[in-house]
């Protein structure tokens, strides 16, 4: 299939506010690791990849007023689709624009900060309804006055991924002209003790890949897209979004399988969808989080569905760490960069391969001429989602 | 050497039912030398996390590294073992 | 095109399936309503079923039985609506972690948290690698898994899809909802909440699952579509109405019944009065949130019960708006939204 055209990009990470420091900093290997300063946690030691803006800040920014129910997922989103309305050039979206917005956790960072306030007469509990990670999206949504189809999808660390997958189909088949689809979540305490009680975070920056990997660093970051159908498209699309696939992994709520059985479905689907070769996909920016299970997982799953010509690879989890909900629009468009720079990002912190397959990523910066880029999200609940972006051509 | 029967061993018998609920399950149908993981009791990795929780909420004792509990694990037997041998508390 | 169509159905709500004909009410007068209990253990292995929330429970056995009655062991594809939810796992790691002060926890209730559990649990007990999709906005939630499974069947990409929407409440954090105006702050008679003037609603548990086919053998309906909107101006709503369904060549006269969301706010009831007064005031017109209460995805009831309708061609007194009868429907229109937000429109054909 030729591809549904990306004709813009916006994010906020804890590499860069705007797209150029994001690229900036993926090219001067610079990560965005820090300890928590803005979190309010007693977990201070463990290392995340924080924005260093405060929800008063974002506030200011984006000219809310004080009585605003915005919570930080629903700040960083808002932030992100405005940086991604001024790098369109654009005074304002158009009217029968969808929204399609991918978070995990939504507001979650409100409750726990309310939840023994909340009570009769509070003036917190405007934040109430703010939990949910529809309210996230509705409050986005309102910023741009977008009202048409406006969604959000909840698989966990697969979120933006599918609702990257699920903005393309739209158009595809006619649904929609255009559509903003990517996601947004932010550091809570609720996900750093959730993935601490799991045993799965590091206390170093992350290692993907690397045969002394122990766990994950958590990241919160904002990104979204602008798809449009061609007959809408004025300028030369950034790239194309060639292939998708979803498919579950049915083997645990949280593990993945040893053979990566849902990431190989997701893959193959992708490929199949894009009508490409095996052969054509010139790199992976694979989900790689740095945890024993994942990293081994997906390696699998590569090998088998690759075989003896693997791509080169490389996970930019160690720049921003796993930003969950938004970690596949955030990669979406680090694959893009890659695309239109003709570079592939290194796969920071790498020393030493796995050994149960001697896979080394690409751990210095390349420049290589990528046409067609494969980028796979893997969640709990056994969500798998890989998405292909190639080179307009 | 502790007796089979030991206070330990049912004090574990009626953690683990309450920790992983077992509702299902009585103290006397959890045999001690039973493989509490695959085809014994048949608890699997999320409840390997609870059991490593459970040694350091009751007795003190804390696994850094999640791949230690699989021969502690093993059994009530080599559970209430370890936990003589570590414990804290 | 496909057509779309359903197939299988199953529900769990505060209401036996059958007051719909018998008119049996189960009656309430608390604004926080649990759904009925079902046998769990007959269908859930007990290994299982020991961690499973009630979303997860609820989910899997409406996905079991309706896939038993449209005769299918594993579907094309798994998409979930829950605007909240596992709630009861979040509330119980949230608790956890602020009575601890982020002290020793355990990962179980945090696992079980993600939105997306209650799809991965179904395909987990299915064995079923498909395509799984959660949506979680508000009151759009299911909505959007109806749209994704049209666009899935209809493309031709898929002959079946597994549809549902699931609710759960939790002890603090729905209690919460007794202080932002969501809950009514009176006890009041759920048989007479449509006639309030005051505001706020009663919110219930509720789990339904469909089985939408590009075949029509044996179907209850026949899906013709649905479509989303975050926001609606009351002045707008009947033009939104007519161009949904000039579509399809219809008027509001085509339609055999109409199913409103009314929930006893009378903040926001004006949306289906100004429907009741004006375009359907000749059409039949059917309620059920005053029986099963609100809740994100609640209007997955109203599909449950205009595929009964469409199958019995009846529908007992306690759900009826108006006194005209209803004689062989051809078509059906839900209408839905909550707070005055997240809009919806569902249209059927009897199949």
């Amino acid at each position: 299939m030729k591809g549904i055209a990306v004709t813009g990009m916006g994010v906020i990470s804890s590499i860069g506010h705007h797209l150029s420091e994001n690229l900036e900093a993926l090219s001067s290997s610079k990560s965005g690791i820090s300890f928590p300063e803005i979190l309010q946690t007693t977990h201070t030691h463990l290392p995340v990849g924080e924005i260093k803006f405060n929800n008063t800040e974002l506030s200011e920014i984006l000219n809310l007023p004080k009585t605003q129910a915005y919570t930080r997922a629903a700040l960083l989103g808002t932030f992100a689709v405005k940086e991604l309305l001024k790098n369109l050039g654009w005074e304002k979206f158009p009217e029968e624009t969808g929204f399609i917005s991918g978070t995990s956790v939504g507001g979650i960072d409100a409750t726990e900060k309310h939840f023994k306030q909340y009570a009769a007469n509070s003036e917190n509990n405007r934040f109430i309804q703010a939990q949910h990670p529809g309210f996230t999206t509705e409050k986005i949504a309102e910023y741009f006055e977008l009202n048409s189809v406006v969604t959000n999808i909840s698989t966990a660390c697969s979120s933006s991924a599918n609702a990257i997958l699920v903005g393309a189909r739209m158009i595809q088949c006619g649904r929609l002209k255009r559509v903003i689809v990517g996601g947004t979540d932010c550091l809570t305490k609720f996900t750093l003790n959730g993935f601490n009680s799991l045993k799965i975070l590091s206390s170093n920056p992350c290692k993907p890949f690397d045969d002394r990997r122990d766990g994950l660093n958590l990241g919160e970051a904002a990104a979204y897209l602008m798809l449009e159908a061609d007959d809408l498209v004025q300028n030369k699309p950034i790239a194309r979004i060639s292939g998708f696939g979803n498919a579950n992994d049915a083997f645990h709520q949280t593990a993945s399988s040893q053979n990566g059985e849902g990431a190989f479905l997701a893959m193959e689907k992708a490929l199949k969808i894009a009508g490409l070769e095996k052969s054509q996909i010139d790199y992976i920016n694979a989900h790689g989080t740095g945890t024993l299970n994942n990293d081994l997982s997906e390696s699998m799953a590569i090998q088998r569905f690759f075989g003896e010509d693997i791509p080169l690879f490389s996970s930019t989890k160690a720049y921003t760490g796993h930003t969950l909900g938004a970690a596949g629009a955030l990669e979406a468009i680090f694959s893009i960069l890659s695309i239109s720079e003709n570079k592939i990002f290194p796969n920071l912190n790498f020393a030493e391969a796995m050994q149960e397959t001697g896979y080394s990523p690409v751990s210095i910066i390349r420049k290589a001429n990528l046409r067609h880029v494969l980028s796979n999200s893997l969640g709990f609940g056994g969500n798998c989602t890989s998405l292909i972006f190639s080179k307009d051509e | 050497m502790i007796s089979p029967m030991s206070d330990l061993h049912i004090e574990l018998k009626a953690s683990i039912i309450e920790q992983l609920n077992l509702e299902d399950i009585n103290l006397d149908e959890i045999e001690n030398d039973e493989p509490l993981f695959g085809d014994g009791l048949g608890l699997d990795s999320i409840d390997a996390l609870e059991l490593i929780v459970l040694l350091e909420k009751d007795y003190g004792i804390k696994l850094n590294d999640p791949q230690q509990g699989k021969e502690i694990f093993n059994s009530i037997n080599t559970m209430a073992a370890f936990i003589e041998k570590n414990r804290t508390k | 095109m496909n057509r779309v169509f359903i197939n299988g159905i199953a529900s769990i709500s505060a209401q036996e399936d059958a007051v719909v004909e018998n008119g049996n009410v189960a009656l309430y007068s608390e604004n926080n309503i649990a759904a009925l209990d079902k046998n769990y253990k007959s269908i859930i292995a007990p290994m299982m079923l020991r961690r499973m929330s009630k979303a997860v429970k609820m989910g899997l056995w409406t996905s079991l039985n309706a896939l038993k009655e449209a005769k299918i062991e594993i579907p094309q594809n798994i998409i979930f609506g829950t605007g909240k939810g596992c709630l009861q796992d979040t509330e119980k790691f949230l608790v956890q972690m602020l009575d601890s002060r982020e002290g020793l926890l355990s990962p179980t209730s945090f696992i079980q948290s993600t939105h997306n559990t209650i799809g991965g649990q179904i395909a987990l007990h299915l064995k079923c690698n498909a395509y799984n999709m959660t949506y979680s906005q508000n009151s759009n939630s299911f909505e959007t898994a109806i749209l994704d499974a049209m666009m899935k069947i209809g493309s031709g990409e898929s002959e079946n899809a597994l549809v549902g929407g699931v609710e759960e409440n939790a002890d603090i954090i729905t209690d919460f909802e007794n202080f932002d105006g969501q809950l009514k702050q009176e006890k009041i008679s759920n048989l007479v909440l449509l006639n309030s003037t005051t505001s706020g609603t009663i919110i219930a548990e509720s789990a339904h699952a469909f089985v939408f086919t590009s075949k029509p053998n044996k179907a209850y309906a026949e899906l013709l579509d649905v479509e989303i909107r975050l926001n609606c101006e009351l002045e707008n709503l009947n033009s939104w109405i007519f161009q949904f369904l000039d579509t399809y060549k219809l008027t509001s006269k085509d339609i055999g019944f109409v199913i409103m969301g009314n929930n006893g706010d009378a903040r926001y009831d004006n949306y289906y009065k100004a429907l009741q007064d004006s375009i359907f005031k000749e059409t039949p017109q059917i309620a059920y949130k005053h029986l099963v209460g609100e809740n994100n995805s609640i209007s997955s009831y109203a599909l449950w019960l205009a595929s009964q309708i469409f199958k019995l061609n009846k529908i007992s007194e306690v759900f009826k708006l108006n006194d005209i009868d209803m004689v062989n429907p051809k078509y059906a229109l839900i209408y839905n939204q909550y707070l005055g937000k997240n809009h919806s429109l569902i249209l059927l054909e009897n199949a």
